[in-house]
């Protein structure tokens, strides 16, 4: 029995981890925020040369054989550095959707073209989890129709890959009718697509338990996220609490300000081993992949909100400027507690699974 | 990640749960609530010859002589609780005096006391805590006075729970006045039958005496009872303080709540609506859920680093002040749920579940304020986890 991660796992994060700290300092996020893409495109593509897009992929597939678990770490890493650049949706979910498809030719041409990064993919899934205002897409004959939003890793992308009515459907972006959207949480640009009786390819019928799991995947990967950026957050918190000086005593040593430390270190700490589990369990334990998932994106979404409203507290009113930087990763677990559901659509779920509702 | 056990452990896991078919009508009744039965002991015994409790403890005292497995550990303990059979005796003798003799304790104390407390025979209580030394424990002023070769004790500790019953006090004097607070502490070992001594019991919110107070009055204790040497006993019962974590109840205790609350909502209605139907007590419980599962693992985190012989570091630190808060905040959503009934206590009628809920959420709020309040605990996980300062001292 071992609770937590292998050599194997600490090195990938610390690779990861530096690589980041490196080429996505608070510097290039503004940068990419004021409008520099590039810097999204180059992080990128120092991702893929760590080999991120394939750990998901099994070895036969072409890819390092890694799960959820290794996935997460990452993604706790990319919050962390309120990175912007793809991942979620293009090196996580897409290839995890393929992978599920039927063994056929046409799979392994995917892969294939995956693996080689020419086809660059978005993945849509909030229509599934919420559908609103007209969205969700119609497929019939080849063709499809309709609306999805909130879509992941717009930027860039070759095709989008969609789940509708129990089919994965593959479709080129240039057919899409694109809106941005202006969210609080400008590192991850989001787009709403209109499609008008466009061509789509239909990868697969009986797609339904594989949209489940990639939402499950998707949820454990944005409490991750959130995870890893409310950590930073919380860390940021101390180091300013062990320096600024107010009454002629660095701040941290007032009761107030080190228990509301203490509390977001009490509340976020168990956090972690949750989402581990979560993780593990989508590839280990797949029955109780879609409750514990749902675990944690709830819970993560309640504590990444206390600890991103406290460690901004910490900071006074410095925490509220734009000069630290800090509402970016603020913003970014906001964005990540709406996306695929806040956390009482989320417990309800859970309910409803557990034949409590 | 690997939550599977290895064959050694399955194999292990295997065994216990034979015992406990085997012998589990041995165990004492859960009315039987005398400290030394004869089920009691006998129950006691067995378990330490099957290497059940004191399983650490070596032979020659005693004890099982297993070398420490914290993953055995832990099997024991979920399959104990999971048969609802009383594992091994616990009691602050047992968890706190006996791996504190072991350290620092000489030959003869060894001998004196550890078997005798391991058999259930002698049953101990904690003198620590005085009416103006509760989180500032080591500002106590109990005070002991050499003459000739005994202490004289005089002074009055509080909290001292199963004083009643106890056979011996594991305690803290003062016997160096002149000394700064923490070096003029002793720690000093002593019958309870000794003449000055007097038991006043101390009725909880709960309405049960689950403490006492204690008083002294030249008490006379041999001066060959100390622990270690004059003015040393801070760090002796630093030693026992740290001992205090490897008590190890049931794993699951919060779970298995949370899932009581479950069954409770399901079972129960009000006004012709089942309480699960309640979208908002619903909400409350998956919230719960999802805490509970969140220390669950944590805590697998912390038997998987002490079997690794790893600091658990912030994992560890924090599981006092979440733990009881969670405990605490399962007994309210209890509570919340049963509407007027949540308010029944004792052994009225209509009363739910023995009225363990009113119980839990008062008694969990005194376990919330003792053995480090939450506010203590706070000062710990911020000064030792994430390194800030400690409050600095009034100018005097």
């Amino acid at each position: 029995m071992y609770f937590g991660l292998s050599q194997d796992q600490i090195m990938l994060q610390d690779s990861v981890g530096k690589f980041l700290e490196n080429q996505a300092p608070l510097e290039a996020v503004r940068r990419f925020v004021d409008g520099e893409t590039a810097i999204a495109d180059g992080i990128e593509a120092g991702l893929v040369e760590l080999g991120l897009p394939l750990m998901l992929l099994d070895e036969a597939d072409g890819g390092l054989g890694m799960g959820l678990l290794e996935a997460a770490l990452v993604q706790q890493s990319l919050g962390r550095y309120a990175t912007p650049a793809a991942f979620i949706g293009r090196s996580a979910l897409a290839p995890m959707a393929l992978a599920a498809l039927p063994a056929g030719d046409r799979r392994n041409q995917l892969l294939a073209s995956f693996c080689a990064g020419d086809d660059r993919y978005a993945v849509a899934l909030t229509e599934h989890t919420g559908t609103r205002e007209g969205g969700g897409l119609s497929y019939a004959d080849g063709q499809v129709s309709g609306r999805v939003s909130f879509v992941f890793d717009w930027s860039n992308a070759s095709h989008i890959l969609v789940p509708v009515a129990g089919q994965l459907l593959r479709i080129e972006t240039a057919a899409a009718t694109v809106t941005e959207l202006t969210t609080i949480d400008r590192t991850r640009p989001t787009v709403t697509l209109d499609f008008q009786a466009v061509t789509a390819e239909s990868l697969a019928d009986g797609y339904e338990l594989a949209t489940q799991r990639l939402i499950d995947a998707a949820r454990v990967l944005l409490a991750a996220d959130s995870f890893g950026a409310a950590e930073m957050m919380l860390e940021k918190a101390v180091a300013y609490a062990k320096e600024r000086q107010q009454f002629g005593r660095v701040i941290g040593s007032f009761q107030a300000v080190k228990h509301m430390c203490a509390e977001m270190t009490a509340a976020l700490e168990p956090c972690r081993s949750l989402i581990w589990y979560a993780a593990y369990a989508h590839n280990t334990a797949p029955a109780e992949a879609p409750l514990m998932s749902r675990l944690a994106k709830a819970r993560m979404s309640d504590v990444g909100r206390d600890v991103a409203r406290s460690a901004t507290e910490v900071h006074g009113g410095m925490g509220f400027t734009d000069l630290l930087g800090l509402h970016y990763w603020f913003k970014r677990i906001g964005m990540n507690r709406q996306w695929l559901g806040g956390p009482v659509q989320v417990r309800a779920e859970a309910a409803r699974l557990q034949g409590w509702a | 990640m690997n939550l599977e056990f290895s064959p050694e452990y399955v194999e292990f896991r295997d065994t216990v749960r034979q015992f406990l078919t085997d012998y589990g009508d041995r165990a004492p009744s859960s009315s039987d609530r005398s400290f030394k039965s004869e089920a009691r002991l006998g129950w006691q015994k067995l378990l330490i010859e099957h290497g059940y409790a004191a399983r650490t403890i070596p032979a020659a005292y005693g004890g099982y002589g297993a070398e420490p497995d914290p993953l055995k550990a832990r099997i024991i303990a979920e399959e104990f609780a999971a048969a609802r059979l009383p594992g091994g005796l616990a009691g602050q003798g047992i968890s706190m005096l006996v791996p504190t003799l072991l350290e620092l304790g000489t030959e003869e104390q060894k001998q004196a006391y550890i078997p005798a407390t391991l058999r259930g025979d002698m049953i101990w209580c904690q003198g620590y805590s005085e009416p103006g030394a509760g989180s500032d424990l080591a500002s106590l002023r109990t005070s002991a006075v050499v003459d000739g070769d005994d202490f004289v004790i005089n002074g009055q500790k509080i909290w001292t729970s199963t004083a009643q019953y106890a056979d011996m006090m594991f305690c803290l004097v003062r016997t160096e006045p002149d000394a700064p607070k923490h070096q003029g502490i002793s720690y000093l070992l002593f019958s309870m039958d000794t003449p000055g001594i007097e038991v006043r019991p101390l009725m909880t919110m709960t309405e049960r005496a689950e403490f006492n107070e204690v008083f002294f009055t030249d008490v006379r204790v041999p001066t060959s009872q100390i622990v270690g040497q004059r003015g040393q006993g801070w760090q002796v019962a630093n030693a026992t303080l740290t001992h205090e974590r490897g008590m190890l109840g049931d794993p699951d205790a919060a779970l298995n709540r949370l899932n009581a609350i479950a069954d409770l909502m399901q079972e129960e209605s009000i006004d012709g609506e089942c309480l699960m139907d309640n979208p908002v007590y619903r909400d409350r419980l998956i919230d719960l859920q999802s805490q509970v599962y969140a220390m669950k693992f944590n805590g697998m985190r912390l038997t998987t680093a002490a079997a690794h012989k790893q600091s658990a570091g912030m994992a560890g630190l924090i599981v006092k002040l979440q733990g009881c808060e969670l405990n605490h905040q399962l007994a309210a959503l209890a509570i919340d749920v049963m509407g007027e009934y949540g308010a029944l206590f004792g052994r009225s009628p209509f009363l739910r579940d023995h009225g363990i809920w009113q119980t839990h959420y008062m008694f969990d709020l005194g376990l919330i304020i003792g053995g480090g309040s939450a506010q203590i605990q706070k000062n710990i996980i911020s000064e030792r986890g994430l390194g800030l300062p400690r409050e600095p001292k009034p100018a005097k």
